[in-house]
């Protein structure tokens, strides 16, 4: 799989959290030759199942690995006609000062491009124009006569930014929703690699469906994959004019490996020895708490999930201009198929201390 | 000078141990010795709680958990400044009054640092006024350089606030009062210690937890691997005794004994052990109080909600001036609330029957 | 079945405190379902498929749910002269409540008065307010702290509509005892819950779903409306029939599940309308994301001046409810 024409597939795809069908299909496409098994589940996370292949070790107990990104994207919903005009609210967490005049698709019985409306300067007095709208002021147009409207349209249609993938200078690429089609993009160039390598460990890739409103699928799915460890792939900060170097992370600087709460201390050290292995640039990102990923759902689910995360730097996050470096995602693809290749089947029970008591380790 | 107290040595310990939220390790191996001779296992889960099981007489068929967090509130370091200073984050619910000029030990080598601010001297107009933000200050372990501030404390290294462990004389039942960091919740622990010593009717299953002040998380992934019929949280909750002209509600007040949680905005307790729980109080002569419904959260709401539900109840020590760098405690009520956790459980099982499902 | 709405909303309940309520829905439960409690305090009500349905592949393993519970005032302390200071239960609004009366479970009553205000144009928060028990000391005083009350409301009809207190939701509940009464054959395995401690954070519903373990789940629950002076905009109206969930503030509804109501109630010539709810959320929150994940929608009874003592809605638009329910579960479900 090339990079570019992959991202730009997977970001161009529409995947409204909750309704993520458009962009399902073409992961489910993408990951079928390389997995055992492709199946979906009951909130519509698409999990790829790809088992251990070592023929040294035995078929039963082998743990499993479970690395995943979220292929929701955040997007708009109609909650009323109105003399033709649009009126909407956000599914996920839009800045409204980035959606005034934004070309948009609105879905309903058919595509239909339309624009978030934008007063031009002559009709507005100055005032005014320092004032951000707020949601609930925004309408979106579709040029069609009401009529038309209402036989196209209907409460609950979702809207979606109009894509363009744009291949920039150096190697960065920008779109909507490269948070987190770029993370999908990762798992899918590992599954492919991984296809070819030996491997102690099962491994599900698993593309999540609702992140952008709560984590939901993440939710559903640790529990019914129960995986021993989970790695999320995730888009962070990418730093960008206006951040410290303190809240963001450096673009073109590899996948940035989070360190917290959150996160399984050996799973971190692995992750590192694993870059170093493959001499792969990367990074570390400190999370205090809540790393806001599915990730804080996963570590919680039944008796506890060692969990890691590993993030793409995308700098405008949450906007229609999504900017990534496409040779930190190829190394977040590397990094993740090397873990998951090397990982011993020991290193399941260096996780948990089940017998404190004998071992004495704190 | 007044004779000395008697403060708890293990309770001393556990308050001057290092344990921020995600980075437990200290406080952990503190009490696995404690109570390594007391417990019949004892396990390690992969987010860092530690779960010991005390098998009980046989008298019952009941398996009680009892839970006690270990982390509590703190900083953590986001990287140095060229000039040397830190820059650091919050883990955990902390007033950013508290911060500026106050000490710190960073890290398990507990390198001292300071979080300085501006002289009073030099503020703007206007600068009096406002609270600086942590995001804003900065810790000066006295580093130079970059480079030897990373070598002092790393990116990633928890900050605890370097608070000495002290006890007076005194108090309302004149047996002293502490005043100590962390007493969040390791007067919870020292007191499920103590229960070690016990053999229940019921099994019995001890979980010392992580992260509870990020998001009660340690004790809901316990809970479910635990599968009790029943839960006491020991807690450390807050009083806020400060003289006010408004006649409203304390919360809680040192020296009145454990405070009962009925509801909380965490949870609703199971009326059945509020009931068993006050009667062993009533009966034992134990004072205990009734805590304010409409603040804080405690482990029980999570581990209330875990699979088909697990009846709660959360018994707590009142300290004033919780989640800053020096609470304060009548020891009177930490020996209550030991007290009345021994004689609650003990009544459980009449309490519950045998399972502890519904009517 | 306005007896039964009566009843119901007349009844004491508020979160946490459910027995009453469920103590008279137990007793309504018709012929023909099992029930049971449990360790949270749901009521749990099945009537397995009918021998035949399941393997047949028609019947799925359906779960309703309603909750019992609705918001309240809990006491957060007793002043010297016997006042009260209280907290909310669930999300309780400070701008109806002066003068307004509250009952607690031993039967006593309160009057809510309010501090003089500085400001008397801003909106008071809760803490400026306290309830007269006709109490002159704590000594005197019938209640503790701790104890927790539900707005003293009765339940009457103003024209077509019926306001009550409690509306929310115990309009579900009535909807769905009728639907049992009335659902005489099913191919499916159907579980009715009536779910506690729904305000203050779905936790019935969570602990209910993990127990039940449905393979679709629907909440009945109310939504708001848009059709009074000055409100948010909101394509939701009283008396326009039940409401059909597409989304609210916790959840995004299945789009199958969404879907098989809408084709439902187009098919019967129900009207019906489309919801897409700003803030709140419902049962079906929480279910949705139960162990590997619920498919899970809402069906919606639009109410007015939802949380305040005397919510309002439109009797024909919960016979609508009921209508819709009965062929949505009398015939194989396809959810897609």
């Amino acid at each position: 799989m090339e990079t570019a024409a992959l991202l730009k597939e997977l970001a161009e795809s529409p995947g409204p959290s909750g309704y993520e069908e458009g962009i399902r299909s073409v992961v489910r496409a993408r990951c079928a030759p390389f997995a055992q098994e492709v199946r979906v589940d009951a909130l519509g996370s698409c999990i790829a199942y790809l088992p251990a292949n070592d023929p040294a070790a035995p078929a039963a107990a082998r743990p499993s690995l479970m690395l995943t990104a979220h292929m929701d994207e955040i997007a708009l919903m109609v909650t009323q006609v109105e003399k033709g005009f649009l009126r909407v609210t956000q599914v996920g967490g839009f800045d409204p000062r980035v959606l005034f005049g934004q070309p948009v698709i609105v879905h309903g019985t058919r595509p239909v491009p339309g624009l978030v409306v934008s007063v031009p300067p002559h009709f507005t007095d100055p005032s005014e124009r320092e004032k951000p709208v707020p949601l609930e002021k925004l309408f979106v147009d579709l040029g069609l006569a009401p009529s038309e409207v209402e036989s196209l349209v209907r409460v609950g249609d979702l809207v979606t930014l109009r894509p363009r993938y744009t291949e920039l200078a150096g190697g960065y690429a920008a779109c909507k929703s490269l948070d987190d089609r770029a993370g999908i993009a990762s798992l899918l160039l590992c599954l492919q690699e991984l296809s070819r390598r030996t491997r102690e460990w099962d491994v599900y890739v698993v593309a999540m469906v609702q992140e952008e409103v709560g984590a939901r699928g993440a939710v559903a799915a640790a529990f019914g994959v129960a995986p021993a460890a989970a790695v999320a792939v995730d888009a962070t900060f990418g730093s960008q004019p206006g951040l410290s170097s303190f809240e963001s992370m450096k673009m073109d600087g590899g996948p940035a490996i989070a360190q917290g709460p959150n996160f399984h201390p050996r799973l971190f050290d692995r992750l590192l020895e694993s870059a170093k292995a493959i001499e792969c640039p990367h990074q570390v990102e400190i999370m205090p708490a809540e790393s806001g990923t599915d990730a804080w759902a996963i570590q919680v689910s039944r008796g506890g999930v060692p969990c890691s995360l590993v993030s793409i730097p995308v700098r405008f996050m949450h906007t229609p201009v999504e900017t990534v470096c496409l040779r930190d995602v190829e190394r977040t693809a590397r990094l993740l198929a090397e873990l998951a290749a090397r990982l011993p089947r020991e290193f399941a029970d260096s996780l948990e201390v089940r017998d404190a008591l004998a071992t004495g380790r704190p | 000078m007044p004779s000395q107290p008697d403060a708890p040595e293990l309770l001393r310990r556990l308050c001057e141990a290092h344990g921020i939220s995600g980075r437990e390790e200290a406080v952990r191996a503190i009490l696995l010795e404690a109570i390594r001779d007391r417990v019949d296992a004892c396990r390690i889960d992969s987010m860092g709680n530690l779960i010991a099981f005390k098998k009980g007489t046989g008298a019952s068929r009941l398996r009680v958990l009892a839970a006690a967090h270990m982390d509590e509130v703190g900083l953590v370091i986001t990287g140095a400044e060229d000039s040397g200073t830190l820059r650091f984050a919050k883990v955990g619910g902390i007033d950013d009054r508290v911060l500026p000029a106050r000490m710190v030990l960073i890290g398990a080598r507990r390198v001292p640092g300071v979080i300085g601010i501006k002289p009073v001297h030099l503020l703007e107009r206007g600068e009096r006024d406002r609270v600086p933000e942590a995001r804003q200050l900065s810790i000066d372990v006295g580093a130079s350089s970059r480079a030897e501030a990373e070598r002092l404390a790393p990116r990633g290294e928890t900050a605890m606030f370097a608070s000495e462990f002290l006890t007076s004389a005194g108090g309302t039942a004149g047996t002293g009062v502490v005043q100590a960091k962390a007493l969040d919740d390791r007067v919870g622990c020292a007191i499920l210690v103590g229960l070690l010593a016990e053999r229940f009717e019921f099994d019995f299953v001890a979980a010392f937890t992580v992260q509870e002040e990020v998001g009660l998380r340690g004790a809901r992934v316990a809970a479910w691997a635990e599968k009790p019929d029943a839960a006491l949280v020991l807690e450390c909750t807050g009083a806020n005794e400060v003289p006010s002209k408004r006649d409203v509600s304390p919360s809680t007040r040192l020296g009145h004994g454990p405070a009962l949680t009925v509801r909380d905005p965490s949870f609703v307790a199971d009326p059945r052990l509020v009931e068993a729980f006050s009667r062993a109080g009533s009966e034992s002569g134990i004072p205990y109080q009734v805590k304010q419904p409409t603040i804080g959260g405690t482990d029980a709401g999570s581990i209330h909600r875990v699979r088909e539900g697990v009846p709660s109840l959360t018994i707590a020590v009142p300290a004033r001036y919780i989640h800053s760098p020096v609470s304060m405690m009548d020891l009177s009520d930490f020996h209550h609330t030991a007290a009345l956790a021994r004689e609650g459980l003990t009544r459980l099982p009449g309490a519950l029957g045998e399972r502890g499902a519904g009517t | 079945m306005k007896d039964l709405i009566r009843s119901l909303t007349e009844c004491w309940g508020p979160s946490g405190h459910e027995a009453g309520v469920r103590e008279l829905i137990r007793g309504m439960i018709p012929r023909g379902f099992e029930s049971r409690v449990d360790t949270m305090g749901n009521l749990i009500a099945h009537r397995p498929a009918p021998a035949g349905g399941r393997q047949a592949g028609r019947g799925r393993r359906i779960m309703l749910a309603a909750h019992m519970d609705e918001i309240g005032i809990v006491v957060t302390h007793v002043d010297q002269k016997g006042f009260l200071r209280f907290g909310s239960v669930g999300g309780v609004m400070p701008l109806p409540l002066t003068g307004g009366r509250v009952q607690f479970e031993s039967g006593f009553l309160g009057v809510i008065g309010l501090e003089r205000l500085e400001d008397s144009s801003r909106v008071p928060s809760l803490d400026r307010f306290f309830i007269d028990v006709g109490a002159t000391s704590p000594a005197d005083c019938p209640v503790k702290v701790g104890d927790v009350a539900s707005f003293h409301r009765s339940c009457e009809e103003i024209g077509s509509r019926i306001t009550a207190k409690a509306m929310d939701d115990r309009i579900g509940c009535a909807v769905l005892l009728q639907a049992m009464k009335e659902l005489d054959s099913s191919p499916h395995d159907l579980w009715f819950v009536f779910t506690v401690q729904e305000e203050i954070g779905l936790r019935g519903a969570g602990t209910s779903g993990y127990g039940v373990e449905p393979e679709i789940a629907l909440a009945v629950d109310v939504t708001f409306t848009g059709d009074t002076p000055e409100a948010a905009p909101m394509a939701v109206s009283l008396g326009a029939g039940p409401a059909v969930k597409i989304k609210d503030g916790g959840m995004l509804a299945h789009a199958g599940v969404k879907d098989w109501l809408l084709a439902t109630a187009q098919a019967a010539g129900i009207p019906c309308q489309r919801e897409v709810l700003l803030r709140g959320t419902t049962d079906a929150s929480a279910i949705q994301v139960s162990r590997s994940g619920v498919p899970a929608g809402c069906l919606s009874i639009p109410a007015r001046y939802v949380h305040s003592p005397s919510e309002v809605v439109d009797f024909g638009d919960v016979q609508g409810c009921v209508k819709l329910l009965l062929p949505a579960l009398r015939g194989p479900v396809d959810i897609g």
